[in-house]
């Protein structure tokens, strides 16, 4: 119920619209990695999945961002299910990629910024590792990029207060890894994905 | 609300008129089978019946609820705008108050009735405020543009299509309480005479009158929907507080300026390389695309009524 209002709440704001320009809505497991400019970012991603599809995809987000203060803690925990991850200190216990493997489980799909952190470039930075090893332990699920469009204008790096500018999530075809591929050549591959979406948003 | 019996009629002329248009693109698919120009002429039918539904319910509801409808019709236009325009991160606050301040104010301000304050509203104090507010982050790259960008949205989207609803307000010699429906023909003719256009434009349209903006708008269309539109402007002058012949002009200057109006915003979609504005009204296109031709006629139309009908 209040996923169902969230998110339509967000898709009205943000007027963010899924273009599915390289592949299609499915509940098969997938991995959605993007760029990443905008506290909105996973929101957005989650509510731009037709309900079905949403109910079992989970951002990974920092954990020191979303267990600050009771609604954010509410919001992660009961309304996006939040796979929260240390992204300061990782240790044995918390190590991020054995959380996302544990949150993939058999059925769900993740929302992941392999950039880590915020940027507010034209271009994504560089991806870290994370992407690569979740490719490797699990070669079943679909790794899709997705470009997200003006959300750093809807809602920038350091601003509390958010503008109506019209959105986009644009959903790519889904890259796999190579057998021989290294870590960086398919961390290359993958960044480069992301940003061949904006060139067809560009274009469109 | 109003209860005023020759608006009922224009109401159901307009409802008529769209029961006929749905029949017709019915049985056109039926004869011919769908393709993609009749797909758009059908969707853009239904987006129709939706749009009259909320103006006619607005208006009917009364003046409240017109400058209510107005003002999320600014919002939606100028957030088409926006998107369209590359502002940077130094214009984030002022786009905030452009968005929740400025505009909600400019049609509070109008709902008001102080006039001397709302026609200076936005192109003296929003002008001069929003430069500021942006050189307050610091960013100079680009300055004039970015700041000129964002005021002409303001002008166009949300002070000159506020002009409408400002109808309402006006003082009309021998026009009492008639002022609804003189906004409903006025909106009428323009919105007939983009239809319009349409229509002799798809049928005889040969000739583009600035093909490298538009090749869609033709001479052909363009004088048929300006000719059909002003005779129905003039054919429904009863309504409106002029006579025959000055309904005529009226309905005249009001289509030559729809017609202004759709060409200038054109152009901004063809330099931005995007053929509508926004999604939101299907087959339509974006609100934006659907009152381009109401932001400059309604300015002229309510000053020409201001000055030639009010004391």
């Amino acid at each position: 119920m209040i996923a169902g209002l969230l998110s339509f709440g967000v898709r009205l704001f943000t007027g963010a619209t899924a273009a599915w320009s390289g592949c299609q809505p499915s509940t098969r497991q997938r991995l959605y990695f993007a760029n990443h400019t905008s506290n909105l970012d996973a929101v957005v991603i989650w509510a731009s999945l037709p309900s079905e599809i949403r109910e079992r995809t989970r951002p990974v987000a920092a954990r020191d961002y979303w267990t600050a203060g009771p609604v954010r803690r509410y919001l992660a925990h009961r309304v996006f299910h939040a796979v929260l991850i240390e992204r300061k200190k990782p240790t044995v216990r918390d190590n991020p990629l054995e959380q996302m493997v544990d949150a993939l489980g058999t059925t769900d799909s993740l929302i992941l910024f392999p950039e880590g952190t915020r940027n507010s470039g034209p271009e994504p930075g560089t991806f870290k590792g994370g992407l690569f090893h979740l490719a490797r332990r699990r070669p079943d699920v679909e790794l899709v990029p997705v470009y997200l469009e003006n959300m750093n204008r809807i809602l920038p790096k350091g601003e509390m207060l958010a503008v109506p500018i019209l959105g986009r999530v644009r959903f790519g075809v889904p890259v796999v890894l190579e057998p021989e591929e290294t870590r960086e050549d398919f961390l290359i591959r993958c960044r480069a994905a992301v940003i061949a979406l904006h060139g067809e948003s560009e274009a469109s | 609300m109003i209860t005023d019996l020759q608006l009922r009629w224009m109401a159901g002329g307009v409802l008529a008129l769209l029961t006929v248009s749905s029949a017709i693109g019915w049985l056109l698919v039926r004869l011919r089978g769908e393709n993609a120009t009749l797909r758009n002429l059908n969707a853009r039918v239904r987006a129709w019946w939706v749009m009259v539904a909320v103006f006619g319910g607005a208006v009917w509801s009364g003046e409240t609820a017109t400058l209510l409808l107005f003002t999320l019709i600014s919002f939606l236009a100028l957030r088409e705008f926006v998107t369209l325009t590359p502002t940077r991160r130094g214009d984030h606050r002022s786009l905030f108050w452009v968005f929740f301040v400025i505009t909600p104010l400019n049609y509070w301000i109008l709902g008001t009735g102080w006039y001397g304050f709302w026609i200076i509203f936005i192109p003296v104090y929003a002008f001069l405020f929003i430069p500021l507010r942006s050189v307050l982050a610091g960013d100079c790259e680009r300055f004039l543009e970015r700041t000129a960008k964002v005021q002409w949205g303001l002008m166009i989207c949300v002070y000159c299509v506020s002009h409408a609803p400002a109808l309402l307000q006006l003082d009309i010699r021998g026009y009492a309480g008639q002022n609804a429906k003189l906004l409903f023909w006025f909106v009428l003719v323009v919105q007939m005479s983009d239809v319009l256009q349409y229509v002799w434009g798809k049928t005889l349209g040969r000739h583009p009158v600035v093909p490298t903006v538009s090749p869609n708008k033709t001479v052909e269309g363009l004088v048929g929907g300006l000719l059909s539109a002003t005779a129905l402007g003039a054919l429904l002058w009863r309504v409106t507080p002029f006579g025959p012949l000055e309904a005529a002009g009226m309905a005249l200057a009001v289509t030559a300026l729809g017609f202004a109006g759709g060409l200038v915003m054109s152009a901004i979609k063809r330099d931005r390389g995007v053929k509508d504005y926004g999604s939101l009204i299907e087959g339509h296109g974006g609100v934006m695309d659907r009152i381009d031709s109401l932001c400059y006629s309604a300015p002229i139309f309510f000053h020409l009524v201001r000055y030639y009908h009010t004391d």
